[in-house]
């Protein structure tokens, strides 16, 4: 083995029914460094992690772990911390309900002498890892009542304090704002000093500049390569894992108009929802793209789901097409030609056992009603159109939906939306944890709804992605509309009304 | 190969092939004791002095007796896809729609008559009236009160019987009349229930093949919320799951009142609830909520009424019977259990790769 590698896996292989997830995989992993897994949705990223922490069950392939003879095969994630690789998910995967020295220790509390759990001193010990770490918590204080980032760092401490040589960041950033995932990154960079090898899975190619020494490139499955960072600038790497360049990002730009005189479309006044967003005013016009800009939890999302009826409004009034509506539940809504693809997409959008087929359908019958079916050779036919226009990779549209890998099954919503014909579309983080060619796919498809006279209320973390396609945005900050931006759309306009302050 | 993995993926494969070994084990029965292998299967007609001619057979007692559980079972079905829980009520339902029944054909505080008080439509939407009314109440207690299924069932579970006999003012009420009597006995040959049953099915099946009930049922029993998101209203549909569930249970309780030309309150559907759980477990159904099988669950309804069946004509005696049953259910689900299957198919694969190796 060559020095200085924890980790190396060879000609991994692995079928699922119907597709070859990963055909002939090579990856190394050295000490101490950070190291960029990257590829498009599918490609194979999380099929290989899964493949490594024993989750999933490779056809083909050895993994080699320094210190140990012999290929390694794990069978659980349970075998996989025993020779050292611990994985921290994107959703933390600890109970919030206990203390983070708890969760630190859960499984394998330190004990007295007559074996009960020795709570004083897994108390100092935590408060010591965490000090080490960097990171300043109370650790007898429950887990819930700290930030997403700091719980994913809770979750990367315990993972490091169990001997680990090798760490599995999967997609941490993707619910993080900047700052926390600053924090977050101080953390790597002082566990990349300590010798630990970091596997980093992101979306986010900013973010493999800043922290990362090496990236491996995974496509549809197959090896493409390991370069250094610096080797790699970011427009190679995204060809590498397109395989083509990229259509320019700058060619997608809205043409900017003057949408005061179309009709209005929505026409908020005074909604709210006890408890998450304050009442606020909103104006839509026919074929306009409203971006809503804020922090993560600054009302976002809430705002949104107050017109949709996902919250149900408590006070105000909506208008939709100059018609005062009653908005009780989502159905409602819908009826009225609206449609929202929720930023959650596992516990609000998929169903994850129908199939894509059915997936795609289930918004317009739902409007049709129950006694309305659509027949079969009509839903395969909505369900083909569909998975044609916006590219949907899947086997077939009978697989089921849990098969495709996340920025498909994100695809097939925006279908189920897209097939209900709504005048009116939410789309609350529509490219969140979708890679770049994806995500130009979808931006120039707002765009396009927007041409054909559609109206669409954006959410996204990435401002830029907004300001390429916006009209008009609404700035939100602790749970209450703060401003509009109409002109002058920059980032760093955009910035500093987030940001909140005068001038 | 092609057609044994076609094979291997059939929803129906499990209860197929349980009902498959239930009738191996009668065959191979008949068989050491010298009767014609076959007889099992045999139906023949018979002169009876009470009913004329009927069918008669083996297996025609057990698509007669398996009716009730039959019934149950659609209803369990969309229950336990819909909530991820399980209506443990159905049992006592039967029996409070059956003495309401009665009540209604033989007026309330009469014991025994052969004479109707009300015409016998009157009895009938009486019952499946109050199988709608139970099947609401549970309904309303799960879908817009979030209580569990097993808790919100468990009230009628135990209060059912008890109001039965209150609207019976404690009796057995006997009802001997012919019109009521036919709907447990025969139809020209065929048993009524079976009819009864027939009918059940194909009205549910033309319900799910024509509207887009099924797909909502499973849609919330998989994900609630996001079913919410894309516009169905989760909670009604609950509500209709167990409200259903109710109505089948009325029609089972009319069958087993019928059978006995009376309303045994503390007897008609005892255990039934258990059975219908199981068939919808046999029938290779989740209980975990989501995908049904409607197909699967009726043939468990029959498998476990097989089973029944068998174990009296192999001569065990009715106390035992539940001890060989229970047996016969753990293989059955412990063939069906998800980490078995996973066994199996590690096992199959490492011995196909042996294979190659070798």
């Amino acid at each position: 083995m060559e020095e200085n590698v924890v980790l190396t896996a060879r000609g991994i292989s692995m079928t699922f029914p119907g597709v070859k997830a990963l055909d002939n995989v090579d990856f190394t992993l050295r000490k101490g460094e950070i190291h960029a897994l990257m590829g498009e949705n599918g490609a194979g990223k999380s099929t290989l992690i899964k493949c490594l922490t024993g989750i999933n069950d490779f056809e083909a392939g050895e993994i080699h772990i320094e210190g140990i003879d012999g290929p390694v095969r794990n069978h659980s994630t349970k075998d996989a911390q025993n020779v050292g690789i611990s994985t921290v998910y994107q959703e933390v995967n600890l109970c919030p309900n206990l203390s983070v020295a708890e969760n630190l220790f859960i499984g394998r509390e330190p004990l007295t002498k007559i074996r009960t759990i020795d709570r004083k001193s897994y108390n100092k010990r935590s408060a010591k890892i965490m000090e080490d770490l960097g990171i300043s918590v109370d650790v007898t204080q429950n887990l819930e009542n700290y930030s997403l980032a700091i719980q994913q760092m809770v979750a990367i401490a315990r993972a490091v304090d169990m001997d680990c040589k090798v760490l599995i960041l999967d997609e941490p950033t993707s619910s993080l704002d900047d700052e926390e995932v600053e924090k977050l990154f101080t953390l790597m960079r002082k566990l990349k000093e300590k010798g630990v090898g970091i596997i980093f899975v992101t979306h986010f190619l900013e973010q493999v500049y800043k922290v990362c020494d090496r990236i491996t490139v995974l496509r549809n499955g197959t090896y493409v390569g390991e370069y250094t960072v610096e080797e790699l600038p970011r427009v190679k790497l995204v060809a590498a894992m397109l395989g083509k360049d990229l259509d320019d990002l700058a060619e997608i730009k809205k043409e900017q108009k003057d949408y005061t005189n179309e009709p209005m479309e929505i026409s908020a006044k005074g909604l709210s929802h006890a408890g998450t967003i304050k009442p606020f005013d909103l104006d839509i016009h026919k074929g306009e793209v409203v971006g809503i800009g804020g922090l993560l939890g600054s009302g976002r999302s809430e705002l949104a789901r107050c017109i949709y009826g996902a919250d149900k409004a408590q006070t105000g009034t909506l208008e939709i097409s100059g018609e005062p509506v009653k908005i009780n539940q989502p159905i409602d809504a819908m009826n009225k030609g609206v449609g929202m693809l929720p930023d959650d997409r596992k516990a609000e959008g998929i169903i994850a056992d129908l199939s894509v087929r059915e997936n795609i359908i289930l918004a317009l019958q739902a409007k049709r009603g129950m006694f309305r079916q659509l027949t079969r050779a009509q839903q395969e036919e909505i369900a083909d159109k569909y998975i044609d226009l916006i590219k949907i990779k899947t086997p077939s549209k009978d697989t089921l939906v849990k098969q495709l890998s996340g920025g498909n099954q994100q695809k097939v919503i925006l279908a189920r939306w897209l097939a209900t014909n709504a005048d009116f579309l939410i789309l609350d983080e529509p490219t969140r944890g979708i890679d770049v060619g994806t995500k130009s796919e979808i931006q120039k498809l707002i765009v396009k709804l927007a041409g054909e006279g559609k109206s669409v209320l954006f959410i996204s973390s990435e401002i830029e992605e907004m300001l390429r396609t916006c009209n008009r945005m609404v700035i939100m900050r602790d749970g209450q509309k703060v401003g509009e931006i109409d002109e002058d759309l920059s980032q760093e306009g955009v910035m500093k009304a987030i940001a909140g302050g005068e001038s | 190969m092609k057609i044994w993995n076609k094979i291997k993926s059939w929803p129906l494969l499990l209860p197929v092939v349980a009902l498959i070994l239930v009738m191996a084990v009668n065959i191979i029965h008949d068989a050491a004791v010298g009767d014609n292998p076959l007889s099992f299967f045999m139906i023949s007609l018979r002169d009876t002095t009470t009913n004329g001619t009927i069918l008669f057979g083996r297996i025609i007692d057990i698509i007669n007796r398996g009716s009730e559980v039959a019934i149950l079972a659609i209803g369990m079905t969309l229950v336990v896809s819909a909530s991820a829980g399980t209506d443990i009520s159905v049992g006592s339902v039967m029996s409070l729609c059956a003495s309401f029944m009665c009540m209604n054909l033989a007026g309330y505080g009469v014991s025994s008559t052969t004479t109707l008080a009300k015409p016998l439509i009157v009895g009938l939407l009486a019952a499946v009236l109050m199988g709608a009314l139970c099947g609401a109440f549970n309904g309303t207690l799960v879908s817009h009160l979030s209580i569990q299924p097993m808790v919100a069932t468990l009230i009628l579970y135990s209060a059912a019987r008890a109001i039965g006999l209150l609207l019976c003012n404690d009796l057995i009420v006997y009802v001997r009349n012919p019109s009521f009597a036919f709907i447990g006995a025969f139809t020209g040959p065929i048993p009524t229930p079976i009819l009864i049953t027939v009918v059940c099915i194909i009205l549910i099946s033309v319900v799910l093949k024509k509207t887009a009930l099924g797909m909502y049922i499973q849609s919330v029993g998989i994900n609630a919320k996001a079913s919410r998101i894309a516009g169905l209203n989760s909670r009604r549909l609950r509500f209709l799951a167990y409200l259903l569930c109710g109505v089948f249970a009325s029609l089972a309780g009319i069958v087993a009142s019928s059978r006995i030309t009376s309303a045994d309150s503390n007897n008609i559907g005892l255990y039934l609830e258990m059975d219908a759980i199981l068939s919808v477990a046999l029938g290779g159904n989740s209980l975990g909520g989501g995908k049904f099988n409607l197909a699967g669950s009726i043939i468990g309804a029959y498998t476990i009424q097989a089973i029944t069946t068998t174990l009296y004509a192999l001569g065990v005696s009715s106390i035992q019977a539940p001890v060989y049953k229970a047996i016969i259910v753990i293989i059955i689900v412990v063939i069906e259990a998800p980490p078995f299957k996973a066994f199996i198919r590690k096992h199959s694969a490492a011995r196909a790769t042996k294979g190659v190796k070798a």
